[in-house]
């Protein structure tokens, strides 16, 4: 096993201001008669792939893009709702990206790297100019000037928005600005392409191997550089807003190869969600948490109360989060509003058929406001929550619980984006940067897109410069062909296990126990238990998964079966690292470690780093390797929301 | 708790693109009517699978209806029977005890079964590679506010940009016409200011493409009675009017060039 080391960020010198702007002129330039001659692959087509496969296609680089989907419009960005944040300061309101910067690193609960979050705030406005402009139809003001809100708490106006559909929007407008790509002939599209493996010969990345979802076939793909952008672990809880076929294993094979993975048991719960209704539920709802704006968050006080919401009287009504956080009541943060659900939820005081929620109660904004103002306000999350639940939440409180949303951690990367492999650069959700221990609402779209525009693109250059000349590695290499074989073997493994279990059951168990012990409040004896628990179960799984069919042909279960293989790995990295890391910090809750009112307390003199975990394979510990995180811009503090 | 149905599904299973498919009949019992039409299929395939039948293979990804992934047609409707409304948000609530439901992929030549329910849409793809985007390389673009855009324009312009390019108005159609899809996304573009420069490139070069895959419009208007986004059927005649319009503006700019 190797010893821990420090590792360097390669985060340039100079003023805060000026580091990325000293450090693009520092990089180096490839020709643009030259650009042609390098290969980069993308894999995923997400935002932060889409923007980065179309921009290095317009620089003039020979691109491939990968996505598992049948159309790289299916990506997952197209869910987010609320918007994108950018430093505009159009409102005139006092923001800056300073401010943005600001407000990312505290938000971070100081668990991120300064230098990256000041890069990310500063072309956070050259997204929106480059959006616009590809025609995103962001929401306007009567004079044709664009519309601004104010989200996630946030002091300032700076959230650009489309509707409640921003993503989609943002993604449409990176997917056509690759397909014009592809059109030009810049970009090669691979559709219905499942990454499975990094190939790493002398140290560096140098391609990837794949598996066709719809033939079966494994094959071979050499490049001088290879980017993940392929998303975050969400799904490794089961239950959670990711789509269905989101996962880790771009990210995870690559760590398997090399690439250390940074902080993953930082997950993010995000408080407004639609609670399970069964056994059978496949995913969680999201709904967008402005309805927090208005709605009064409560519980009945008593565990035997049968009455219907509207027939509690006031005086035995639970309005949690007013009485514990009177100055910032229903609009505390998402980790804190999260973990007190879960509290009273846990002490049995929570509603519904299943006792799985908390009421969210419009009935006095309807009462000041006028049932007009309210459906104008939220009106399509009122109908999505009806159609769901059966429910009418203008006349019923909604029912609501916390639910995985998004995963700060991933893999390690440096300020050039690369991973700890030279070559195997890392964007958007898939890397750990940017949002620390906790992410503010509206900045994933912004960093996807940071990343894949204006990020990459430069610093991808001085990783090439220096090979002008080298050709890729042909797909004949004994690396390609023993990383092919083995893939060959894990997929005859799966179909000639034939035990009793579908993959999904090994999921869905999983996911209980991630929840339990790995979801908003940890303890030393929760996690303990939680290895054992899911070492136990990937056991079982190895031994009784049952996988129907063949390879030659669309088999989902087959694709799932090896992406919860990857998860049962990566569940037990996320007990490690929350293990570690005996501090509440973020959207995570240490027992261990609270004031004396059972507030965070975070640990700044032990835990002020990034933790990055190096593979040793699947039944050796990983080890844990350090990037000091330091401060010098904005000062730490405690949050307090009382 | 919520009410359990017993239904009888008969549903299209197909090997691949080159096999004949046949209708099965399979009995969905206990189906909570709390469940999402796409859990309804998952509870039937985790029955299958533990009687070591192969499960269904249905097209879905977000199960919130806004990745356009899923789309079946039910009961001979693309999406089923609520208006607006993709498979994924669809609820067992709306059916009864009893019920038989009729389950097939999308019905048309340009969208090949690939497995029992899943087609190959990418056609669709190849309409948007044709033209359905602005050319604005990275690092190029104005500050936003210098593109003054009214609302009504930007607010119509995001009415046809909703399209989550599932394909049901092709499914729809009797004719397999791609119009409304194609439409959404010419509206979308040339309606903006930002788009008038390839304006009419883009429609010629779209409709064109279109035109290889997909049949014809005959302006039945079951494509938008399908839509889970609700595209307005009248894109199509902005659609018909620049694809003409083209022909002529096309013609001049390449007369002087």
């Amino acid at each position: 096993m190797t010893t821990s080391t420090v590792l360097d960020a390669a985060v340039p010198d100079g003023p805060m201001a000026d580091k990325w702007d000293n450090h693009k002129f520092k990089i180096q330039l490839v020709n643009p008669a030259n650009k042609r001659k390098f290969k980069i692959i993308v894999v995923g087509t997400g935002l932060a792939g889409s923007s980065a496969a179309a921009t290095l296609g317009e620089l003039g680089y020979n691109v491939e893009a990968f996505t598992f989907h049948d159309s790289p419009r299916r990506a997952h960005s197209i869910a987010a709702q609320g918007g994108i944040n950018a430093a505009k300061n159009y409102r005139s309101d006092g923001d800056s990206v300073f401010r943005l910067f600001y407000d990312t690193v505290k938000g971070g609960d100081y668990r991120s790297r300064e230098a990256n979050v000041y890069r990310l705030a500063q072309v956070s406005v050259n997204i929106i100019d480059q959006m616009v402009s590809q025609g995103v139809p962001f929401a306007r003001e009567y004079g044709g000037l664009l519309a601004n809100r104010s989200f996630g708490g946030a002091q300032v106006s700076r959230t650009f928005y489309a509707r409640g559909q921003t993503g989609q929007q943002l993604l449409l407008g990176a997917y056509q600005q690759m397909m014009g790509q592809v059109a030009e002939g810049n970009v090669k599209l691979h559709t219905n392409m499942e990454m499975l493996d990094v190939v790493v010969k002398d140290g560096a990345a140098r391609g990837i191997v794949c598996r066709n979802l719809i033939t079966g076939e494994i094959t071979s793909h050499s490049a001088h550089a290879v980017v993940l952008a392929t998303g975050g672990y969400g799904n490794v809880f089961y239950l959670s807003t990711n789509a269905m076929a989101c996962n880790v294993t771009a990210a995870w094979r690559a760590h398997r190869k090399g690439a250390f993975f940074a902080n993953p048991c930082y997950t993010q719960i995000h408080p407004t969600c639609i609670p399970a209704s069964d056994e059978f539920q496949s995913k969680l709802t999201l709904m967008s948490e402005s309805l927090r704006n208005d709605g009064r968050i409560w519980v009945p006080r008593n565990y035997d109360e049968t009455r219907a919401a509207k027939d509690v009287p006031e005086a035995d009504r639970y309005y949690y989060l007013e009485e514990k956080y009177p100055s910032f009541g229903n609009l505390v943060p998402r980790d804190v509003a999260s973990r007190n659900a879960k509290t009273v939820v846990d002490q049995g005081l929570g509603v519904g058929p299943l006792k799985n929620g908390v009421y969210l109660d419009f009935a006095d904004a309807i009462g000041r406001d006028g049932r007009d103002a309210v459906e104008e306000r939220y009106g399509n999350l009122f109908q999505m929550y009806d159609r769901i639940t059966g429910e009418d939440p203008y006349s019923t409180p909604m029912r609501i619980y916390p639910a995985t949303h998004y995963t700060m951690g991933g893999l390690w990367v440096d300020y050039n984006l690369q991973t700890t492999i030279p070559g195997l650069f890392c964007t958007g959700e898939a890397n750990f940067s940017d949002h620390g221990a906790n992410r503010l609402g509206a900045s994933a779209l912004m960093q996807g897109l940071a990343d894949g525009y204006f990020v990459l693109p430069y610093t991808i250059g001085n990783y090439l410069a220096p090979l002008l000349g080298d050709d890729p590695l042909t797909i004949d290499d004994p690396a390609f062909i023993e990383a092919e074989a083995e893939l060959q073997g894990q997929i005859q493994r799966f179909l000639s296990i034939n035990g009793t279990r579908s993959p999904e059951y090994f999921h869905r168990e999983l996911g209980k126990i991630i929840w339990e012990h790995i979801g908003m409040e940890r303890s030393k004896e929760g996690l303990e238990k939680a290895i054992n628990e899911i070492r136990a179960l990937r056991e079982e799984f190895w031994a009784d998964v049952r996988v129907l069919g063949t390879n030659e042909s669309l088999n989902s279960s087959l694709e799932k079966a090896g992406r919860i293989a990857d998860f049962f790995e990566l569940g037990e990295l996320m007990a490690r690292d929350a293990l570690d890391r005996a501090e509440s910090c973020g959207g995570h809750f240490r027992t261990e470690s609270q004031t004396p009112e059972g507030e965070a307390l975070r640990n700044d003199d032990a835990y002020a780093h990034v933790s990055a975990w190096e593979w040793h394979g699947p039944d050796t510990p990983q080890t844990k390797h350090r990037e000091e995180l330091a401060f010098e811009e904005v000062e730490l503090s405690q949050r307090s929301y009382k | 708790m919520s009410k359990q149905l017993n239904l009888t599904l008969s549903i299209w299973r197909q090997e691949n693109a080159a096999s004949r498919g046949r209708f099965e009949t399979y009995q969905a019992k206990g189906i909570p009517d709390d469940a999402s039409f796409l859990e309804m299929l998952d509870i039937v395939n985790e029955g299958l699978i533990s009687e070591g039948e192969l499960p269904i293979e249905f097209p879905h990804d977000c199960r919130e209806g806004i990745c356009g992934t899923c789309g079946v047609m039910i009961d001979g409707r693309a999406h089923g029977p609520e208006l607006g409304t993709a498979t994924c948000q669809l609820h067992m609530r709306k059916y009864n005890d009893g019920d038989t439901i009729v389950i097939e992929p999308w019905r048309a030549t340009a969208f090949p079964v690939i497995r029992d329910l899943v087609v190959d849409r990418s056609p669709l793809d190849a309409i948007i590679q044709a033209g359905g985007y602005i050319s604005a390389p990275t690092g190029t673009a104005p500050d936003a506010n210098e593109i003054a855009v009214p609302k009504e324009v930007a607010d119509s312009a995001m009415d046809a940009a909703a399209c989550i390019g599932c394909g049901a108005c092709v499914a729809a159609c009797p004719n397999s016409a791609a119009q409304l899809f194609t439409s959404a996304k010419l509206w979308h573009l040339n309606s903006l200011p930002q788009g008038q420069p390839e304006r009419f490139k883009r429609a010629e070069a779209m409709v064109e493409t279109m035109e290889q895959f997909f049949g014809s419009c005959t302006n039945h208007g079951e494509c938008t009675e399908a839509c889970p986004k609700e595209i307005p059927q009248d894109f199509i005649a902005y659609l018909n009017r620049d694809f003409v319009k083209s022909k002529r503006v096309n013609r001049t700019m390449a007369s002087r060039s």
